[in-house]
């Protein structure tokens, strides 16, 4: 077996891990804590905030103007109407701004 | 035999429910499978290399980093543990979903835990807290068509890849920043869910600027659940919950 296959299959072990390791700790506790429960539901939030908030620091025009129209567009409009509104402002965008 | 039917025809509709809400997600990551594959060749991966490693990681981000690093001939050891790091928040998906799938048999659980993406995440989490119960079908009708494109799409950019025109202009490297934000968005009506973003954003804004990535992530999600832990339970709503 080649050295890429062992990266591979060990960095697919290790995902998995993070993927089991935190229902694995907490299902060791009989009852959970009104602020452990707090925190957990503040989990979705505050981890796709980390995927985006960094973006910010080099979003350019053409990227602004789609996040804008992307929380726009989330007043009214589910997931999908957002994600296509969005990544429309985007590309058209880009065509003009780079 | 009607009740029987009744329920199977529900089954089927929950596993369509699921393909349904898929379809965003799909579309969202097929340029980053293609692209995936196409810079995995470049870096020196087989074809069955690139189809492997979406198969059996299945973490886009991760991915990324792990076939960068290959391509800088970065030691495995270390190419392993960056591709962990960059999947560190999936604990906090884990312990968070655990609480809605854990009256499914172990062997579903274990697979369920094999596709907890960010999406796959989010969409079940939104779909417990509107009170409908996150069944293994529903489950699998969200997550398997993600991850068969993911893998698919993957093993035509490695063999196809060259062939992709200018991917800046078609707006690929920002397609999932709107996504997630649109994720993110979803979850407003969340008690606490102002301070928790702007706790998240602050922090990982300044970790991503000190630290770097990929901690960035890991550090500011803490930060933002840290906070909902500190503040007092009847900001958080925990104790209205039946």
């Amino acid at each position: 077996m080649s050295t890429t296959f062992w990266i591979i299959l060990a960095g697919a072990v290790a995902t998995y891990l993070t993927r089991v390791g935190g229902h694995l700790v907490i299902s060791r506790f009989e009852t959970i804590h009104p602020r452990v429960e707090a925190g957990l539901n503040a989990v979705p939030a505050a981890v796709l905030t980390t995927l985006v908030a960094p973006e910010l620091l080099h979003a350019g025009p053409a990227e602004w103007a789609a996040l804008i129209v992307t929380v726009a567009v989330s007043l009214r409009g589910g997931l999908m109407a957002m994600f296509l509104a969005g990544a429309a402002v985007l590309i058209l965008a880009r065509q003009f701004v780079g | 035999m009607a009740a029987e039917a009744i329920s199977e025809g529900r089954t089927g509709g929950d596993f369509w429910d699921g393909v349904r809400l898929s379809m965003p997600v799909v579309v969202a990551s097929a340029p980053f499978a293609v692209l995936f594959g196409t810079i995995a060749v470049d870096n020196g991966f087989s074809v069955l290399e690139a189809f492997l490693m979406s198969a059996m990681i299945y973490g886009g981000a991760s991915q990324m980093v792990g076939i960068e690093l290959f391509g800088q001939h970065v030691a495995p050891w270390l190419i392993v543990l960056s591709i962990f790091a960059v999947n560190f928040r999936h604990v906090l998906y884990s312990a968070g979903i655990g609480r809605r799938i854990a009256h499914w048999p172990v062997v579903q659980q274990a697979l369920g835990y094999f596709i907890l993406t960010d999406p796959q995440f989010a969409i079940a989490e939104a779909r417990a807290e509107s009170g409908r119960p996150v069944g293994f079908v529903w489950y699998l009708g969200l997550g398997l068509p993600v991850y068969v494109f993911w893998v698919i799409e993957s093993g035509l950019g490695a063999v196809f890849g060259k062939m992709i025109p200018d991917t800046h202009a078609l707006g690929i490297d920002f397609l999932l920043p709107i996504y997630f934000l649109g994720l993110v968005l979803g979850f407003r009506k969340r008690p606490l869910w102002a301070p928790v973003v702007a706790a998240s954003a602050v922090a990982s804004i300044i970790a991503y600027r000190t630290v770097g990535s990929p901690w960035h992530v890991s550090i500011g999600a803490i930060a933002g659940v840290l906070l909902a832990v500190m503040l007092p339970p009847h900001h958080s709503g925990v104790g209205k919950r039946p």
